[in-house]
């Protein structure tokens, strides 16, 4: 076979033209600007400015139809003073630890548990999610019914086990309505930690637990000395996560109690509405939402930097 | 078809000085190997050239072309990766052919030049497979099949063979020269290993820190290497070290060294009459120590002790203690030796290399 | 398994495992149950000696049909299927090019870009729905399905960028490289090659990003007044509650025909959920 057709038989005479466009294009710097400049337009205008909007908003005392006037700090300082706002600060930040520290528990537990091998278990996983993805507000709603006074399903059960005697008012009573809610937040996020941690389980080598359970390491050592340190990033991760969302809740909340019973259940972004919404006084509500960030800020700062010197390692 | 003149080219990574003025003119219808350890700039030079990395200073000129300023698809080159880079949700005709669709060529032409390369390469059965159903072998001859359907000027080898099998890479080897042979295109090859290099280049070109060492034909750099590195980079085992004095002793110089006291033949002795008191570098390959038979006239002889024996086959190694350092020698398989046994090593007079001291150059 | 006598497998294993999934599942029981129960049957208070709980002798479909029928629900179900689909759509578009460009391009801002992108995808909807809805009024797209669909990309493009720069990190550069060499520009080579690979990537994170869409409340709530633009969450909650009396049937039927659509991708999708849902936390 004659090899010279598959050599080129040409001297390289020289290139191609080519439009602006294009060169402009290959060029990494402006290709990067041309990729993200739809991002950074829509980020711009709706997180942005919003954002900017709203620090405007909390220190001018507008409302709805009424634009405000430079009011320095006098929101915040009224809403120092306001008891309920402090309710609301103080419920918050309950809610958010309670509810995370049985997240993670329950969730650890699940995740153990479905580490296994066992019949159904892509099926169970499946099934396990369910709470993370069905609509919020609409699953909420189911356990509003579960939990009403008269027709609690859960106060039937309760009383036909022996338990209670007379009905519980889940979210009417105010020494209970918090824990209510916190119940169904950790319900809601359990399958979240769960999978997610079981992700994280999975990509730790099996090898190393053979080698600490031949050292003689008992099972909660084992889980103590190899699995938890391993498991850390990927928690930390997933805390990340859930303490913003959870810290800045509102369908739950506003589903179930709409921040009562006499507050008992106020959480900041509730009350946001309540207050911004609700009886439209615009700037205070900003100030009430902006009040979130201080808090919000140190848990991303101190986690992001717990990462990066985990990731060192 | 084109040679590839590479002026004065420098890279800059930040701080890091990778590419220190490499001046190198690849002829027409050349192979040129880059070889050198890891980190010496050969993969960033070849990158260079195929213009995934930007040229700090200096000129790249593709035939009579500056480059410099050219995209990878402008360039009428080809590269063949060491993970091969094939890509997973095509077959493998549609691998070969990706670049002429680039280029729009006609259908018909597409699926010629396929077949072509396909059967030089004797992968016919296989253009219908995709990458994850083929063999590591299998997927080389892919990679070079995609190159070769281009038709390009020249082609680039990035250590194609170091993720192949040893047995499979001495195949390869084989292959690639016999390709090479054929098609005739200019190639440059980057590689790690010298063997690579002393088997497949018609020049070779050793790097280190970014700096070109030397550049020649294989058994140029084999026979006379131009400073200790390349000495010790090229050849396996790798040529003995020892450091001496040069000394007159009446007339006629001396090597002198821990447990090594020479005379020199005259032809060396001319070499080396400006170093008279200075220190240098001896070299000497293993395959150039022998075992003394009898006593040799000439005085080169090295009393050494035996501390390791290895067996290859075809020759025999004999790691052995000579004053207070060590050196190989190898030997043929049929010598009797015993560890701890002393032993006479001859050194052959023409295959005495010395090396500054200082600066490392060949003396 | 767990290794030893049968009983330990059984308080350690099977018991908890099953009381998770029975709590876990069963306010979706109690979902299904209300919406086929009669009225009668529903408004028996619990302490009154013929109440079933858990099952119902005389199903009806009256709470359904009354729903499709009787409210607007099949609209907001529409209302929210094109909110949904649209920001999906945009946030994808989005999130690929800039996960693409985050991950694969070499040019100054692009560690400090990433971060900003991981910062903006923790600012809460509850932070920003006041100042926003004045802006949205600013720019006359109240109570229309844009002010949503204009919005939702502001979580959702943040969550595909992140999901997706996992993916194309995992995309050799060599593949690049060598298309580029072939004959491609940078463009085509980022369309022909590394878009097809990282399909089940681009999925994972449009599934996601639907439920998400699906799920919002609060912009919802906010920008939206009129009962046509509703979206299935706010419509429900809001709708179905006629003075201070909650129609049950309706409120539990209107619950579990919301949910079904996503139930349903769902179940078809599951490992691209997981794969989406571990992606975003391993980064």
């Amino acid at each position: 076979m004659a090899v010279s057709h598959l050599v080129s038989q040409s001297a390289f005479t020289g290139v191609r033209r080519r439009g602006v466009a294009t060169r402009l294009l290959e060029d990494e710097r402006w290709l990067a600007a041309a990729l993200l400049a739809p991002t950074a337009i829509l980020l711009g205008l709706f997180i942005a400015y919003p954002f900017a909007e709203g620090v405007w908003l909390s220190v001018i005392d507008a409302r709805v139809g009424v634009p405000g006037h430079f009011v320095g700090l006098a929101n915040f300082a009224t809403l120092w003073n306001d008891s309920i706002f402090r309710v609301a600060v103080w419920n918050t930040f309950i809610y958010t630890a309670v509810a995370t520290v049985f997240k993670l528990g329950l969730g650890l537990w699940l995740a153990l548990l479905l580490n296994r091998n066992f019949r159904g278990k892509a099926f169970t996983r499946a099934f396990i999610l369910l709470p993370f993805i069905i609509p919020t507000v609409l699953s909420t709603f189911a356990w509003k019914w579960m939990f009403d006074p008269t027709f609690s399903v859960i106060n039937w059960s309760l009383f036909h086990l022996g338990v209670i005697h007379a009905r519980i008012n889940w979210l009417g009573d105010p020494g209970l309505a918090l824990i209510s809610v916190i119940i169904v937040n950790v319900w809601r996020g359990v399958p979240f930690f769960a999978i997610s941690l079981l992700a994280g389980l999975q990509t730790i080598n099996p090898e190393l637990q053979e080698a600490a359970a031949i050292d003689g390491a008992r099972a909660w050592q084992r889980f103590w000395h190899v699995t938890w340190p391993l498991l850390l990033p990927v928690t930390m991760v997933v805390m990340l996560f859930s303490i913003i969302q959870t810290f800045a809740d509102f369908q739950l909340v506003y589903v179930l109690t709409g921040g009562g019973p006499a507050n008992a259940t106020q959480l900041f972004a509730t009350y946001a509405y309540q207050i911004g919404v609700g009886t439209g006084l615009l700037s205070q509500g900003a100030a009430i939402s902006l009040a979130m960030f201080p808090f919000l800020l140190i848990v991303v700062v101190v986690q992001l930097l717990y990462i990066r010197r985990v990731e060192v390692h | 078809m084109a040679r590839v003149v590479i002026r004065n080219l420098n890279k800059m990574y930040n701080e890091v000085h990778a590419v220190k003025g490499v001046n190198l003119e690849i002829r027409d219808r050349e192979f040129v190997v880059l070889v050198g350890p890891s980190g010496c700039g050969k993969t960033t030079t070849l990158r260079m050239v195929a213009g995934l990395e930007s040229i700090t200073s200096g000129e790249i000129l593709i035939g009579e072309t500056v480059v410099n300023d050219l995209p990878p698809m402008d360039r009428d080159i080809a590269m063949v990766f060491q993970n091969y880079a094939l890509y997973p949700h095509m077959s493998v005709h549609d691998n070969m052919a990706f670049g002429l669709k680039m280029r729009k060529f006609a259908r018909p032409e597409i699926d010629r030049r396929v077949r072509d390369a396909a059967d030089i390469l004797g992968i016919q059965t296989l253009l219908e497979r995709k990458p994850r159903q083929l063999s590591g072998g299998q997927r080389q001859r892919v990679a070079l099949g995609r190159a070769i359907v281009r038709h390009p000027q020249v082609f680039l080898f990035d250590e194609p063979l170091s993720n192949l099998d040893a047995k499979l890479r001495v195949q390869m080897r084989v292959e690639l020269k016999k390709i090479h042979d054929r098609l005739g295109t200019t190639a440059i090859y980057v590689t790690h290993d010298q063997v690579e290099a002393m088997t497949l280049g018609d020049r070779v070109v050793v790097m280190r820190d970014g700096l070109v060492q030397q550049v020649g034909e294989p058994l140029d750099l084999y026979n006379e290497p131009a400073n200790r590195f390349v000495a010790g980079f090229i050849g396996s085992p790798g040529m003995n070290f020892a450091s001496v004095r040069v000394t007159d002793e009446g007339g006629a110089l001396l090597a002198v060294g821990d447990g090594i006291r020479l005379k020199l033949p005259s032809a060396v002795a001319a070499r080396l009459k400006d170093y008279a008191g200075r220190d240098v570098t001896l070299g000497i390959r293993p395959e150039d120590l022998r075992l003394a038979s009898g006593e040799g006239a000439n005085g080169l002889n090295l009393d050494a002790v035996v501390e390791v024996i290895e067996r290859l086959g075809s020759e025999i190694l004999l790691d052995v203690k000579v004053g207070g350092g060590s050196m190989v020698a190898a030997v043929e398989p049929t010598v009797r030796a015993k560890v701890r046994e002393q032993l006479r090593l001859a050194l052959n007079p023409e295959r005495l290399h010395f090396f500054d001291a200082h600066s490392e150059a060949a003396i | 398994m767990i290794e030893g006598a049968k009983w330990r497998r059984w308080v350690f294993f099977y018991i908890p495992l099953g009381a998770f999934i029975f709590w876990l599942l069963f306010p979706f029981y109690w979902m299904l149950v209300t919406s086929v129960r009669p009225d009668r049957e529903l408004y028996r208070p619990w302490m009154a000696p013929n109440y079933t709980p858990f099952w119902t002798a005389h199903p009806t479909l009256e709470h359904i049909t009354d729903l499709l029928t009787g409210t607007l629900f099949l609209r907001w179900m529409a209302n929210t299927l094109f909110i949904a689909c649209v920001s999906t759509l945009i946030s994808l578009f989005c999130g690929v090019l800039a996960g693409y460009a985050l991950s694969r391009l070499r040019f100054r801002f692009a560690g400090t870009l990433g971060t900003g992108i991981f910062i903006t995808y923790l600012v809460p909807q509850t932070l920003l729905f006041i100042p926003l809805a004045d802006i949205i009024r600013k720019f006359q797209l109240g109570d229309t399905p844009w002010a949503l669909i204009l919005t939702y990309p502001t979580f959702l493009i943040p969550f595909c960028t992140w999901l997706l720069m996992g993916y194309f990190k995992a995309i050799p550069r060599e593949l690049e490289e060598c298309a580029r060499i072939d004959g491609a520009t940078r463009w085509k080579a980022m369309l022909y090659i590394i878009m097809p690979i990282a399909v089940p990537g681009i999925l994972s994170a449009g599934i996601f990003a639907f439920t998400l869409s699906w799920n919002e409340y609060i912009y919802a709530l906010v920008f939206l007044s009129s009962a046509e633009q509703k979206t299935v969450s706010v419509g429900v909650t809001s709708e179905l509650v006629r003075g201070d009396v909650f129609y049950w049937g309706q409120l539990m039927a209107g619950a579990l025909l919301g949910s079904i659509p996503i139930a349903v991708i769902y179940s078809f999708f599951v490992e691209y959920y997981v794969a989406g849902l571990t992606g975003s936390v391993k980064g």
